[in-house]
């Protein structure tokens, strides 16, 4: 169990919520490891939410929003465009794999791609195996809620 | 907060939607250790009435005043236990939902993972409720107009529905007249009525009544407000002809010397450069096509200007913009048959005698190129039609979806030539499709009057003949699947009866924040329970823009949209979001950064104390301005670093 993946989501209430909850509705299987956290829009998300994320012990961190053109406020998405690529530099800078933290944009009515996507970004974290930063650290301290 | 957090968890078994799947009782066991909760409970459904007593009851007797139900998406029931903390005198805000059903029993196949994730998830609610803090909201009036998006049968019912309680409409309609798709057919199934006849009084209700404002040629262009105040934008092409000044006398139209196809017959008659869509046209004044006029291409004829009388003629009409207020928006965007490349495979386009379902409307209409007489390309009436159903349907290649109405107007179709020229008909269908009120004893009237229904997809329709019987005529080859046997059939003419599409080119969905599905429909809010809603509120569908339908569950559901979009001009105010930013003036350093990033203009500078100030009136919440503040002053109410924080340890505490 502890070899498994964690791995937090950030979705906006209004498009890629609602695809997690069209993904439930329909019945679509994924990947328990995936962890949803609501946001009213992507462009709420800020780097620090990723960072406390893999602090916490996230293994890797999905971001969601509408795809472009469909955000509910207008432009919020390109906005987490914009900082998505400004944290996976800094994230290099700190020595972590980029590819920890991904983008994807999700509409209402995609809920099986959702179901895949999580699916699929597990299987990659998976195979980048658990956080580096973890293995240096106090077990006992991080395993603290 | 000058009281302690008293938690209540209500863990949700959602009958065995969520009970079946993951531990319910180690659950709420897991949340009774958790800090500042006071009891933490499981029942069958909580959001049944004895569930909401549950915890106004335990609201009052042990002083709760933090509230967490996990069971399904918020989006389904944040409301209902939203108002029965209210009720219990507990602020609304004061409440966190875990979607343990949608987000996990119902998408986790390993109970114990199920289980885990659900613990995991209700503790993330359980550690941010702690941290939530009381929010007001705001009551907001409520404007009476209705926005009507679309002028065809559907958008016309929800106008006339809307403008006979007395509250005012805007009718907005890309085409220089209403009337929509259902105007061009011919009859209507399974009763045979005349399209026109029973469409044409209503189009005249619209054009002359008092509390509709129609607006033809003209499209909306930008969409800015929220439930209850939305500002649009409405764009009218230039018609080059003053409706003011137009008598509709139709001179201008003879005069005109260019013809060109008509799109409302399908290219099957020609139309002049300035004309009216059809002769029933509402408004019945004519337009002109810049594209085509002679003036327009050369500089050269004005031929209708010189014998408009009332001078109506406006060749420098431009376009123009009017904005408009209203209070809630009906979309009837309708739809557009499917012209993909499945109509050529069945040789529309090589063989003049393939034509396809609205072409054939045409040819039956009494008003049509033909005179309502059904004639082959060479003049001839035929002697045998075959109808092919599911054009482009429930096909992987093309649209997956049945489109509800083709079976039957493919059966109306049979009919009419039956009548009309006596002609043999086979008609090809997959499976029959007949629900709805009198529609299966349509189709075994129809299969009584002789027609041969032949279980089968077509596979191809050629000219290649291969016996002497098929000698100039189309062979359409297909299997009959009841009778296990490969068929040849020679006829005179084909009619492919296309599914239903969603107009791929409109943006009207983006520019309403409205999902559509992959098919291009829109997204009700629910499908059974909100069929008429969407996502955003204040925003209502109708008719096909929704998914295909027939014309009588078009009309019941434009007046379900114009009935609720009047229950929210009735009742007048709308709760506006509490869920608003804020900016600490203390903690502001004044960089501005915020102001330029707000979509809705809402924050604004102070010059005087040198900081950021929020309108909360223009808020609506995204967070945008506090993810980008770099010294934290600006904050996401409900959402703020602190409640995410919470929410993010919870989640991954197991």
């Amino acid at each position: 169990m502890t070899n498994d993946p964690k791995i937090v989501a950030f979705l906006c209430h209004w498009c890629s919520y609602t695809g997690a909850d069209l993904a439930g509705t329909s019945r679509i299987k994924y990947t328990p490891a995936v962890r949803i956290v609501r946001v009213m829009c992507s462009g709420r998300i800020e780097p620090s939410f990723v960072l406390k994320a893999l602090k916490e012990g996230a293994d890797g961190v999905l971001i969601c929003g509408c795809h472009p053109g469909d955000c509910h406020y207008q432009e919020g998405n390109y906005k987490a465009l914009r900082r998505f690529h400004m944290l996976k530099e800094m994230l290099g800078q700190f020595g972590l794999e980029g590819d920890r933290v991904r983008l994807e944009w999700v509409s209402a009515s995609e809920g099986d791609r959702f179901a895949k996507l999580a699916d699929s970004f597990t299987e990659e974290i998976r195979r980048l195996g658990p956080l580096a930063w973890k293995r240096v650290g106090n077990e006992s301290e991080r395993r603290v809620a | 907060m000058s009281h302690e957090p008293r938690i209540g968890v209500y863990v949700c078994h959602c009958g065995v939607n969520i009970a079946g799947v993951v531990d319910v009782k180690r659950v709420a066991a897991e949340m009774a250790s958790e800090a500042g909760v006071v009891l933490s409970r499981e029942y069958k459904f909580m959001c049944s009435t004895p569930g909401q007593e549950m915890i106004i009851d335990d609201i009052q007797s042990h002083g709760l005043n933090r509230v967490v139900v996990a069971a399904c998406s918020p989006r389904m029931h944040e409301g209902t236990f939203q108002g029965a903390c209210r009720k219990a005198g507990v602020n609304a805000y004061f409440f966190q939902m875990a979607n343990i059903r949608e987000h996990d029993s119902w998408v986790t196949l390993d109970k114990e993972e199920a289980t885990r994730k659900a613990i995991a998830l209700t503790r993330a609610a359980v550690r941010r409720v702690r941290n939530h803090e009381p929010l007001e909201t705001r009551q907001v009036e409520v404007r009476k107009e209705v926005l009507v998006i679309g002028g065809g049968i559907a958008g016309i019912e929800a106008a006339l529905t809307v403008a006979e309680s007395g509250n005012h409409v805007y009718l907005v309609e890309r085409e220089p007249t209403i009337g929509g798709h259902m105007a061009r057919f011919d009859k209507t199934f399974p009763t045979l009525d005349c399209s026109a006849c029973i469409l044409t009084p209503k189009m005249n209700a619209v054009g002359s009544h008092p509390n509709i404002t129609l607006m033809t040629s003209c499209e909306v262009e930008e969409v800015k407000g929220f439930v209850g105040n939305f500002d649009v934008k409405v764009k009218r092409k230039a018609r080059y002809v003053d409706h003011d000044k137009c008598t509709g006398c139709g001179a201008c139209v003879e005069k005109c010397p260019v013809k060109v196809p008509s799109e409302f017959d399908e290219g099957l008659s020609k139309r002049k450069a300035i004309y009216t869509p059809f002769p029933q046209a509402v408004p019945n004044k004519p337009v002109i096509d810049r594209a085509a006029c002679t003036y327009f291409r050369t500089g050269k004829c004005r031929l209708c200007e010189r014998f408009c009388e009332p001078k109506a003629i406006a060749f420098e009409q431009q376009e123009s913009t009017q904005e408009i207020q209203v209070g809630a928006i009906i979309v009837a965007t309708g739809f557009e048959f499917y012209r993909g490349e499945a109509l050529s495979w069945y040789g529309h386009g090589r063989y003049p005698n393939v034509i396809t379902a609205l072409e054939f409307e045409r040819l039956n209409n009494a008003s049509g190129p033909t005179e309502g007489v059904l004639r082959m390309a060479d003049g001839r009436v035929p002697q045998s039609v075959a109808i092919l159903h599911c054009i482009g349907s429930r096909d992987k290649n093309y649209q997956e979806y049945c489109s509800r109405v083709c079976c039957m107007y493919s059966l109306k179709f049979a009919h009419l030539v039956k009548e009309k020229t006596g002609a043999e008909v086979f008609e090809f269908y997959i499976d029959m499709r007949s629900p709805g009120k009198g529609y299966e004893e349509f189709h075994d009237r129809i299969r009584e009057e002789g027609a041969h229904l032949i279980r089968g997809k077509v596979g191809e329709v050629t000219d290649l003949a291969v016996n002497p019987e098929e000698q100039g005529r189309l062979i359409v080859v297909a299997e009959d699947t009841l009778a296990g046997s490969r068929l040849r059939v020679p006829v005179d003419m084909v009619v492919l009866s296309p599914g239903l599409s969603a107009h791929r080119d409109s943006k009207v969905a983006q520019l309403l924040k409205c999902a559509v599905d992959k098919n291009g429909f829109f997204i009700e809010k629910h499908p059974k329970l909100a069929p008429v809603d969407t996502a955003t509120d204040g925003v209502f569908l109708a008719g096909c823009c929704q998914g295909p339908k027939d014309i009588p569950d078009t009309v019941a559901q434009s007046q379900a949209a114009a009935a609720k979009a009047l229950a929210l001009a009735t009742r007048g105010v709308v709760e506006a979001e509490g869920r608003t930013a804020c900016i600490d003036p203390e903690v502001c350093a004044g960089c501005k950064l915020c102001v330029s990033l707000c979509p809705y203009k809402a924050i604004s500078f102070d010059t005087a104390k040198e900081i950021s100030v929020v309108n909360e009136v223009l808020c609506k919440g995204c967070g945008t301005c506090a993810a980008a503040c770099p010294s934290g002053a600006a904050q996401a109410r409900h959402f703020k670093d602190v409640h995410i924080f919470n929410e993010i340890e919870g989640v991954l505490a197991l």
